[in-house]
C-alpha cells in the first residue's frame, strides 16, 4: 500500500498499541536547561534510572549570555539553571556541550550540525521548535517536561496518530525569496491553528529547490501553524549534507543507512487527510504587522491583509494585535520605521542565513534610528565559519554586534531584549506580546528583509536595494 | 497526580483566541528550576501594571484592574473559559504548572493547541473542546452579576449548567488517567520488556541507531 512518509516512520517505532494509543521508541532525545531541571528532579524522586543515555544530546541554549561568555552568567536565576544541567548530565554521565564548548549553540542547529539528526529517526526535545529536524526526514517534536521524563525514563512516549497533511509549494520561488517567507506565506493562507494535529509533509518543486538549511527554517515555523511535525522526505541534499558529520554513521554503516534512508519518502500515491497546493512565484518577502504569526502580509500591502479581514471571528484579535503594536489598519507595511534588529534564533542562525543578511549589508551602515543591531550566530561552528568567511567583519563595520550562540532575543530569557514600546525586525518565529521583551514589538521577517531593515531604517522591500 | 473526578467551580472568562503560552506564565519565570511556585506569575504581563521578576512579592505590586483575574466576582474562579487556539506556542509546561498552582482545574475552549492540551492531562487539569456556540452562551452567562456556575463530570464526560447538561469528548487513556491521578511512567514501565525487545530487534535492523 503506498505510504506517507509519517507512517513509515510512524510505524517502524511502534512498540504496543491500546486503543488507538500508541507506545512509539524514541532514537534520539535533546535537552536544554529550561525543561529538562524538573524532569530529573522526578526521576531521581521515583529512584528511575535514564533507559539509553547515548540517545541524548544536551546544551544549554536559552539563558546563555551573548556577550563576555568568559566572565560566566551574571544573573544568579539563570546561572543556577545552566548549573543544575551541567550537574544532571555529570551525573548521568550524558554528552552535552557545555557554555565553553566551541560546538555549543541553539539545541535545533546542533543537532543537525553534528549529524545527531537523522533520517527516519523519531526525535524529541523540550521545545516546541523540535519540528525543526523534520527537515532531514525525521519524526521530531516538541514535548513537554512531563514528557521529557518519560523518555528519561522508558526511551518511549505515549502518542496518538496524527493526521497528515501535504504542503504541496510548486513552481520556483522569486529572487530572495526564502524558506522563512514561503513558511510565513503557509501561516498566513492556514492560519496558527491550521495544522493542529497533523503531521505536515512539505513538497513540491520549490521545497525541493530549498537548500537543507532552507528546509529547516520551514520545518521549524511548522509548529507556528499548530503542527508538532513538519517534514521534508529524503533526497540527495539531505545525503550529502549529513555526510561526515561526527555522529553520523561511518564506512559500512554509513552506506547501509543512505541504502535504508533512500525509502524515506512519500509513496506515490500515497493517501494524505489533507492536501493544499501552493504556487512559489507569487510569495513576496513577508513581514509580520500583529502578535500572531497568521498577521502576515508581502512587503507591499498594507496592514492587515485583505485575507485576514475575512475571518470575523478574529476583528477583536486584530484590533487588539494593532494597538499592541502601535500600528493602523491600512498602513504600508513600508512605512514602519524600526528601532532594534535580531538576525538569529532556530528559525534563520545558520551559515546560509549569515551569508545572505551579510550579502545584503555589504559596504552599507546602518541607519541612524536603529538603537541597536544584532547578529548571533546558532551556533559556536556557524560563528567560526562566519568568521572565516569573513562575514563577521561585514556585519561590523555595518554597525551589527557580533555576538556568541544561544537563542538570544527570540525570547529574552538572557540579557538580550527589547524595551517597552521598542520595535524589532526579528528573523525569530514569535511575534507574541511580550515575547521579545514586555511591551517589545516584533515584526518577523526573513534574514534578508532584517539586513535591509537595518540598512534603510524602514522595511524595505529587498529587491529594491539592489 | 492530582485526580479529578468532579469538579465544580466559577467560570474565568479570558475573552481571547490564541492565548499563547507566553502569555499564560513569561519567559523570565521560567527560569525556576521548581515546578510549584508559578501561580502569582500566571498571566503576569496581563495581570499587573509593572514588569514582574523572579523571586518578587506579587502581593506588593500593582494590579491591572482591567483584566480578568483581577474582577472580584471571578477571583476565586477555578474554570478558565477562552477562546479558539489555547495555548499555543512554547512547549514549556509551566503554563500549566502555573494554571494548577493558581488554582485552575478545568479549561474551556473551541480548540487547543496540541502541546499545552496533552501537558495539562499530566497536571491534572482538564481541558475540554467545546462548540464555539456553547463557547458564547458560557461567555454570555458568565457576564451576569452573579458569574457562572459549572458542574464538570469527567466520569460521565458531562458539563452542567443549570439544568442544562452537555456531552464531551476525551481520549480513554487520557481520562483514565487523570480520573485515577495516574503516573503514566509507571504505567509504561510494566511494559519494560516489550520495550527492551522491541529495541533488540530494531537496533539490529538499523544498527547505525545505536548511538
Amino acid at each position: 500500500m503506498a505510504t506517507t512518509l509519517y507512517e513509515k516512520i510512524f510505524n517502524r517505532h511502534v512498540v504496543r498499541e491500546d486503543n488507538d494509543t500508541y507506545l512509539i521508541y524514541i532514537d534520539r532525545h535533546l535537552i536544554h536547561e529550561v525543561t529538562s531541571p524538573q524532569a530529573f528532579e522526578g526521576l531521581r524522586l521515583a529512584n528511575r534510572p535514564i533507559w539509553r543515555a547515548n540517545s541524548i544530546l544536551a546544551v544549554p541554549d536559552h539563558n546563555v549570555p551573548t556577550t563576555d561568555r568568559k566572565k560566566g552568567i551574571l544573573d544568579p536565576i539563570s546561572k543556577i539553571q545552566v548549573e543544575t544541567l551541567d550537574n544532571n548530565c555529570d551525573a548521568y554521565k550524558l554528552t552535552q556541550f557545555k557554555m565553553d564548548d566551541e560546538r555549543q549553540g541553539i539545541v535545533h542547529v546542533i543537532g543537525p550540525e553534528q549529524g545527531s539528526t537523522l533520517p527516519g529517526m523519531t526525535i524529541v526535545c523540550g521545545d516546541s521548535h523540535t519540528s525543526t529536524h523534520g527537515a532531514f526526514g525525521a519524526l521530531a517534536m516538541g514535548i513537554g517536561t512531563s514528557e521529557v521524563e518519560h523518555v528519561l525514563a522508558t526511551q518511549c512516549l505515549i502518542v496518538r496518530k496524527f493526521k497528515t497533511m501535504q504542503i504541496n509549494v510548486n513552481g520556483v520561488v522569486g529572487k530572495h525569496i526564502t524558506a522563512k517567507d514561503v513558511a510565513l506565506h503557509i501561516i498566513g493562507q492556514i492560519g496558527t491553528a491550521g495544522g493542529t494535529g497533523y503531521a505536515i509533509e512539505f513538497s513540491g518543486s520549490a521545497i525541493r529547490g530549498l537548500s537543507m538549511e532552507g528546509r529547516m527554517t520551514l520545518c521549524n515555523m511548522a509548529i507556528e501553524a499548530g503542527s508538532r511535525a513538519g517534514l521534508v522526505g529524503v533526497d540527495s541534499k539531505t545525503i550529502s549534507y549529513l555526510k561526515d558529520r561526527p555522529f553520523s554513521p561511518k564506512e559500512e554503516l554509513w552506506e547501509q543507512a543512505v541504502e535504508s534512508w533512500k525509502e524515506l519518502i512519500s509513496d506515490e500515491g500515497a493517501a494524505f487527510d489533507k492536501v493544499i497546493n501552493m504556487e512559489a512565484s507569487s510569495i513576496e518577502p513577508q513581514v509580520t504587522w500583529g502578535t500572531s504569526p497568521e498577521m502576515v502580509c508581502g512587503i507591499n500591502e498594507n496592514i492587515p491583509c485583505p485575507e485576514a479581514e475575512k475571518k470575523e471571528s478574529n476583528q477583536k484579535g486584530y484590533q487588539r494585535a494593532l494597538d499592541y503594536m502601535g500600528l493602523k489598519e491600512s498602513m504600508p507595511i513600508t512605512d514602519i520605521t524600526l528601532d532594534k534588529i535580531f538576525i538569529g534564533s532556530c528559525t534563520n542562525s545558520r551559515i546560509e542565513d549569515l551569508r545572505a543578511a551579510a550579502q545584503v549589508v555589504k559596504a552599507k551602515k546602518i541607519a541612524k534610528n536603529i538603537k541597536l543591531a544584532l547578529v548571533v550566530p546558532g551556533s559556536g561552528l556557524v560563528k567560526a565559519q562566519a568568521e572565516k568567511e569573513g562575514l563577521d567583519k561585514i556585519f561590523i563595520d555595518a554597525g551589527f554586534e557580533w555576538r556568541d550562540p544561544g537563542c538570544s532575543m527570540c525570547l529574552a530569557m538572557n540579557a538580550d531584549r527589547l524595551e517597552r514600546g521598542e520595535r524589532c525586525a526579528s528573523t525569530s518565529n514569535r511575534n507574541f506580546e511580550g515575547r521579545q521583551g514586555q511591551g517589545g514589538r516584533t515584526h518577523l521577517v526573513s534574514p534578508q528583509m532584517a539586513a535591509a531593515a537595518a540598512i534603510h531604517g524602514k522595511f524595505i522591500d529587498v529587491r529594491e536595494l539592489e | 497526580m492530582l485526580p479529578l473526578i468532579r469538579h465544580e467551580g466559577v467560570v474565568i472568562p479570558l475573552d481571547r483566541s490564541n492565548v499563547d503560552t507566553d502569555a499564560i506564565i513569561p519567559k523570565q519565570f521560567l527560569k525556576s528550576i521548581k515546578k510549584s511556585g508559578f501561580g502569582p506569575n500566571l498571566f503576569d504581563e496581563w495581570r499587573y501594571l509593572d514588569q514582574g521578576e523572579p523571586g518578587e512579592d506579587s502581593t506588593l505590586r500593582k494590579i491591572n484592574p482591567d483584566f480578568v483575574l483581577n474582577k472580584p466576582q471571578f477571583a476565586k474562579g477555578t474554570i478558565l473559559l477562552a477562546r479558539e487556539n489555547f495555548g499555543c506556542g512554547s512547549s514549556r509546561e509551566h503554563a500549566p504548572w502555573a494554571l494548577l498552582d493558581y488554582g485552575i482545574r478545568i479549561i474551556l475552549a473551541p480548540s487547543f493547541a496540541d502541546i499545552f492540551y496533552g501537558n495539562c492531562f499530566k497536571n491534572g487539569i482538564l481541558p475540554i473542546a467545546i462548540s464555539k456556540e456553547l463557547t458564547n452562551t458560557f461567555f454570555d452567562k458568565s457576564q451576569s452579576s452573579q458569574g457562572l456556575r459549572l458542574l464538570i463530570d469527567l466520569e460521565n464526560q458531562f458539563i452542567i449548567d443549570g439544568s442544562d447538561k452537555h456531552d464531551f469528548d476525551i481520549d480513554a487513556f487520557k481520562k483514565y488517567c487523570l480520573l485515577e491521578g495516574l503516573d503514566d511512567i509507571g504505567l509504561t514501565l510494566k511494559h519494560s520488556v516489550d520495550i527492551k525487545n522491541f529495541e533488540n530487534n530494531y537496533h539490529s535492523q538499523f544498527p547505525w541507531l545505536t548511538k
